[in-house]
């Protein structure tokens, strides 16, 4: 990694153009509909300045305090997962010539856009990593995920914001990103001064710097810069934590516990918190056509394991409780993830716990269920 | 019937000729029928497939059945309905009940929870000539459902692959999740975490694409309970976390699927 630089405002508008005029389609985050949410950006005016987000289960505010931050945000409830593999799209269409009969099928590509994503956390970078692991790393390739996590370009923000649901250190990652990126900024506003520290980690990443242009950080900046980043860490560590502690056997022996039931008494099954995960990743497909039965089409879409169709195999659901399909959620998330990609699946964003609609917080859950199983040992 | 023993049944009829459909209305305000008629694009196409045979709304013109599918919207709430949903059936090779009333009784299932005599004597001027059921009830209570299709009104597009995999002999893909996951994929920040409107999406059965949420409005509930629906969970977090009332959470409920939304025991205020 090359050594930290300083940036002002300015160059920041300056790296959006650079992108802009390397081919990129440049997504950050953005208020709307009181929230942060990400879309496409090519003016520092549409980033968030001034708004910080406060959360805990099953609430998240937004307020604005009027200071210049542009990422004083934690984390808004849409992961980056939405560009590399969409909500919703068409895998192929098929048409029957009406003279003919021949049936033509034609495959939906992806655009093919360079994407860059700017604003991008810690937890996300993790996130991005692990979904690596389920369409690029294993024995099949997912060609679509393929094609838009090719030349996708990433300025990381080391978090200088933290809310009560982050977890990020009882995952290994984070709140600082050391890895996975092309540019990474940390934002310090401090006695009237804003400006960014930036770091380049990839080819692509130093060349784009050296284009910005930057100016060297002075001994008191870098102070400030270990200062946000130091607080920020210490924050995180302050929040209740996953205790990751021999987690995968707990969740085993665990199957048959009554704890399920008790958790399905809350437990909507709404799938919202799948549906927020950034490192859940699956999907389903359904075939439609029109009424002349000429054209069809087939659709892959985001799925979740707390839907009764997901599990239906030959006459019916195989997990119809919802005590079997939060077990199900949360053992492969933190426990069988592990056998299957050799990590965990969680990444500690706490997307789940804030956007559960009843405030369901898995960290609370996993220690009920050691305390249930110590009780049960005794 | 089921659609499994359909694909052996219509197939045939399709070929030799169109298979016949027939639209019936019960105690209802006519909606989802009109989403037939709102298919602008498709309706065609429709009618180059199906002999349109029995549609009252749309055409006077109105043939004998037996019908090879029936779409039939409304609840039972009067005398008389009871017996022609029996003759409706008894001419339906295949019934598909569509929309909130047909399904779940729909708003007018409001008398179930009281006096019918109260309301009469209060709205029309001569009661005497009003006969009526004491509750509205759907249809799937009184005859055989093939098929449900939710919602009020129902979605055209839902409506559209119902007739479409009818044709085909083919089982519908009618999603049976909640309006939250259609949330999500439009990725709409939920409305309960974020602005704390009350909202019936997460025990809500999903069909409309989360129409309310994208206009920045709560679920009404009006595709009815979803599977492993758990409105206690829901309605106490309302009550402690959004300080809804008694009274507030029985309104939120019975609205347009009053019957089938079951109201937990609440919490004492």
């Amino acid at each position: 990694m090359t050594e930290c630089r300083k940036w002002n405002v300015e160059h920041l508008q300056t790296l959006l153009d650079v992108l802009n005029a390397q081919g990129y389609c440049i997504y950050g985050p953005q208020l709307r509909s009181d929230a942060v949410v990400y879309g496409e950006i090519d003016a520092i005016e549409q980033l968030p300045a001034g708004w910080h987000d406060q959360q805990s289960a099953g609430s998240y505010r937004m307020d604005s305090d009027g200071d210049p931050q542009l990422f004083g945000y934690a984390l808004g409830p849409q992961s980056w997962r939405k560009y590399l593999q969409p909500p919703r799209e068409r895998l192929w269409s098929a048409k029957t010539n009406t003279d003919t009969q021949a049936i033509t099928v034609s495959e939906s590509k992806p655009a093919g856009k360079k994407m860059a994503f700017l604003g991008i956390r810690a937890c996300e970078v993790h996130a991005i990593d692990i979904q690596d692991d389920v369409f690029l790393n294993g024995t099949i390739q997912d060609n679509r995920y393929a094609a838009r996590r090719e030349n996708l370009f990433l300025v990381a923000v080391n978090c200088g914001h933290v809310v009560s649901t982050c977890f990020c250190t009882s995952m290994g990652e984070g709140p600082k990103v050391d890895a996975g990126f092309d540019l990474c900024l940390t934002e310090v506003y401090k006695n009237g001064e804003h400006f960014f520290a930036v770091a380049a980690a990839s080819d692509c990443g130093r060349s784009v710097l050296q284009v910005c242009g930057s100016a060297k950080l002075s001994e008191s900046d870098k102070r400030l810069v270990t200062k946000v980043e130091r607080d920020a860490r210490l924050a995180v560590e302050q929040n209740v934590q996953l205790n990751t502690e021999g987690i995968e056997q707990l969740f085993y022996n665990a199957s048959d516990s009554e704890y399920w039931q008790e958790l399905a008494d809350r437990c909507l099954s709404c799938a919202n918190c799948t549906m927020v995960c950034p490192s859940c990743f699956c999907s389903n497909t359904t075939d439609s056509g029109d009424v002349s039965g000429r054209k069809f089409e087939r659709w892959q879409q985001w799925d979740s394991c707390f839907s009764a169709d997901f599990s239906y195999l030959h006459g019916g659901s195989v997990r119809a409780s919802t005590a079997s399909r939060y077990r199900q959620w949360l053992s492969h998330k933190l426990a069988s993830w592990q056998q299957q990609f050799g990590r965990s699946g969680c990444v500690g964003c706490g997307r789940c716990v804030s956007w559960c609609p009843v405030g369901i917080d898995l960290r609370a859950e996993v220690q009920a269920l050691r305390l249930r199983s110590h009780n049960a040992d005794d | 019937m089921d659609w499994q023993s359909r694909i052996v049944t219509a197939i045939p009829t399709a070929m030799d000729t169109k298979p016949k459909l027939a639209v019936w209305k019960f105690a209802s305000c006519d909606g989802c029928q009109l989403s037939l008629l709102d298919c602008e694009d498709e309706l065609l196409a429709v009618a180059q497939q199906l002999d349109i045979a029995h549609f009252s709304e749309a055409s006077s013109q109105v043939s004998e059945g037996p019908f090879d599918l029936s779409l039939v919207e409304g609840s039972v709430s009067t005398p008389d309905d009871l017996e022609r949903i029996q003759k409706v059936r008894q001419q339906s090779r295949f019934l598909v009940s569509i929309g909130a009333c047909a399904s779940a009784g729909g708003i007018q299932a409001l008398r179930n929870y009281a006096d019918i005599s109260d309301y009469i004597s209060v709205v029309y001027a001569s009661p005497s000539y009003i006969s009526t059921l004491k509750t509205s009830t759907p249809i799937s209570q009184h005859v055989k459902v093939d098929f449900e299709l939710r919602g009020c009104p129902i979605d055209k597009h839902q409506l559209l692959h119902v007739i479409q995999t009818y044709l085909q002999g083919r089982r519908p893909q009618i999603s049976s999740d909640s309006v939250c996951v259609d949330c999500k994929r439009n990725q709409i920040p939920c409305l309960m975490v974020s602005q704390q409107q009350a909202c019936l999406g997460p025990i809500t059965h999903a069909g409309c694409d989360a129409l309310c949420p994208r206009f920045n409005r709560a679920c009404f509930g009006c595709f009815g309970p979803k599977n492993n629906c758990n409105t206690r969970s829901l309605t106490a977090w309302l009550q402690s976390e959004q300080a809804l009332s008694k009274p507030e959470l029985t309104r939120l409920l019975h609205t347009f699927n009053s019957d089938s939304f079951v109201e937990p025991e609440y919490a004492e205020e």
